[in-house]
């Protein structure tokens, strides 16, 4: 299979205007993956799936990802004017990385037996509903995925053709994969709470005004 | 009733005595029918125990019924998850009485490994009253004839009149629980409280 570099390129050249990313991965996988920009995600998927080369006609899983807001801390060395002399000075500087909803596709080609190739869709933000365009009318194997993270993390898919919940409840309205979601207040007696249980065994204490203070009785 | 030391003496010389009650509980307590469905892993331990290794039809337990009307047992078999926990708890209320439930696993009894998720039932107790817990994850073969064999004794030691009389023979305990409602952030209500009477908070 070809690089992923020479895949990004034929892709821009093949659709016009389409602005395709290479995320890099640190991690011991060692394995990047192609950023798709919204207005041609369809495009370029239709690309990989039908150019003759690629032919990634499978879609093996669609996952999301909630991504928080980040500062990442860097130090640089920069040099500066100290007294009159010049020298080299460690700085720390701060960049902002706005958080954003993510869904990866993993893609594999049947025909040529290679892959997975690793396409990535960001969100704008993290708001409740934001959009991405859905891969389903190419790989028609990702209806149901799509539809599972739209149910847990909230990802609307604009162009999917029955997106609803499929794991919770239709009246549910939280998505209980996204990291700000808090668990309804449920706990009940644990033989030996520890650690986050024993916190939240706190918070249901009978109260007890008299010795923990004035503040805790109720005011007549 | 007759003098059990009587009854015995009779036995011997041939002359079988026995009371409505006995005759009555025997012929339930070997004719237990189960309804069929699984809900997750435990289901296949309890094909297991009903095919022909384990043989649940030494017990009168094999006859697994595909309704609730024909069920006189029903094995809470897996996790039970809040988006099932309303079905099943209609599927007990079809049930026609006196109506048995054996909470296989660690799912059906708390949760088990799920437990705090936001998606799985801790524990089918909270809707339905249940009559054998059985731990385990998944418990064995074994375990659910244990608590097959358990139900039976119950069974049989369930009186028809009397004070001690059994819990489905009095007229005020009901035989259908209500089904709960799919809320915005879980089960509405998340437990009824009827049938369900966790221990009080203590401080630790």
């Amino acid at each position: 299979m070809e690089s992923i570099e020479e895949m990004k390129a034929r892709a821009e050249q093949a659709i016009s205007g389409a602005r395709l990313e290479i995320v890099p991965n640190p991690g011991p996988a060692g394995q990047p993956s192609l950023l798709l920009d919204h207005e041609h995600a369809f495009a370029v998927a239709n690309f990989l799936r039908a150019d003759p080369a690629l032919r990634l006609d499978y879609c093996s899983n669609v996952t999301g990802v909630d991504w928080l807001d980040r500062t990442v801390k860097k130090k640089v060395k920069v040099k500066k004017l100290v007294d009159g002399v010049e020298k080299e000075i460690e700085e720390t500087q701060e960049e902002f990385f706005p958080g954003y909803l993510e869904a990866v596709y993993h893609v594999y080609s049947i025909e040529h037996k290679h892959g997975p190739v690793v396409v990535r869709l960001r969100t704008r933000d993290r708001a409740e509903g934001a959009p991405l365009p859905s891969l389903t009318p190419v790989w028609r194997s990702a209806e149901f995925q799509e539809r599972e993270i739209y149910d847990l993390y909230g990802i609307h898919f604009e162009g999917h053709p029955d997106l609803r919940r499929i794991l919770m409840w239709d009246e549910f309205t939280d998505f209980p994969m996204r990291k700000d979601y808090r668990e309804p207040d449920d706990y009940e007696y644990e033989p030996t709470p520890h650690d986050e249980v024993l916190e939240k065994a706190k918070q249901h204490y009978a109260p007890r005004p008299a010795e923990d203070g004035a503040e805790h009785l109720a005011a007549d | 009733m007759i003098d059990e030391s009587l009854k015995g003496e009779l036995q011997k010389q041939g002359i079988w005595v026995t009371s409505m009650q006995e005759l009555y509980n025997w012929g339930r307590k070997n004719s237990i029918w189960p309804l069929q469905f699984g809900l997750a892993c435990c289901a296949i331990e309890m094909i297991a125990t009903a095919a022909s290794r384990y043989d649940l039809a030494r017990f009168g337990g094999e006859v697994f019924r595909p309704s609730p009307r024909q069920a006189d047992l029903m094995i809470v078999a897996g996790t039970v998850t809040k988006k099932m926990a309303p079905q099943i708890v209609r599927l007990y209320n079809q049930m026609p009485d006196p109506k048995y439930v054996i909470s296989m696993g660690a799912c059906a009894i708390s949760g088990g490994p799920f437990k705090q998720g936001y998606n799985v039932l801790k524990g089918i107790d909270r809707y339905i009253p249940v009559d054998v817990y059985i731990p385990g994850c998944p418990p064995r073969p074994e375990a659910l004839l244990h608590a097959f064999m358990e139900l039976q004794r119950k069974i049989d030691g369930q009186k028809l009149s009397g004070a001690s009389q059994a819990e489905f023979l009095k007229e005020n305990t009901p035989s259908e629980y209500p089904v709960p409602a799919f809320g915005a952030h879980d089960l509405e209500p998340p437990a009824n409280l009827d049938v369900f009477h966790p221990p009080a908070i203590e401080r630790a």
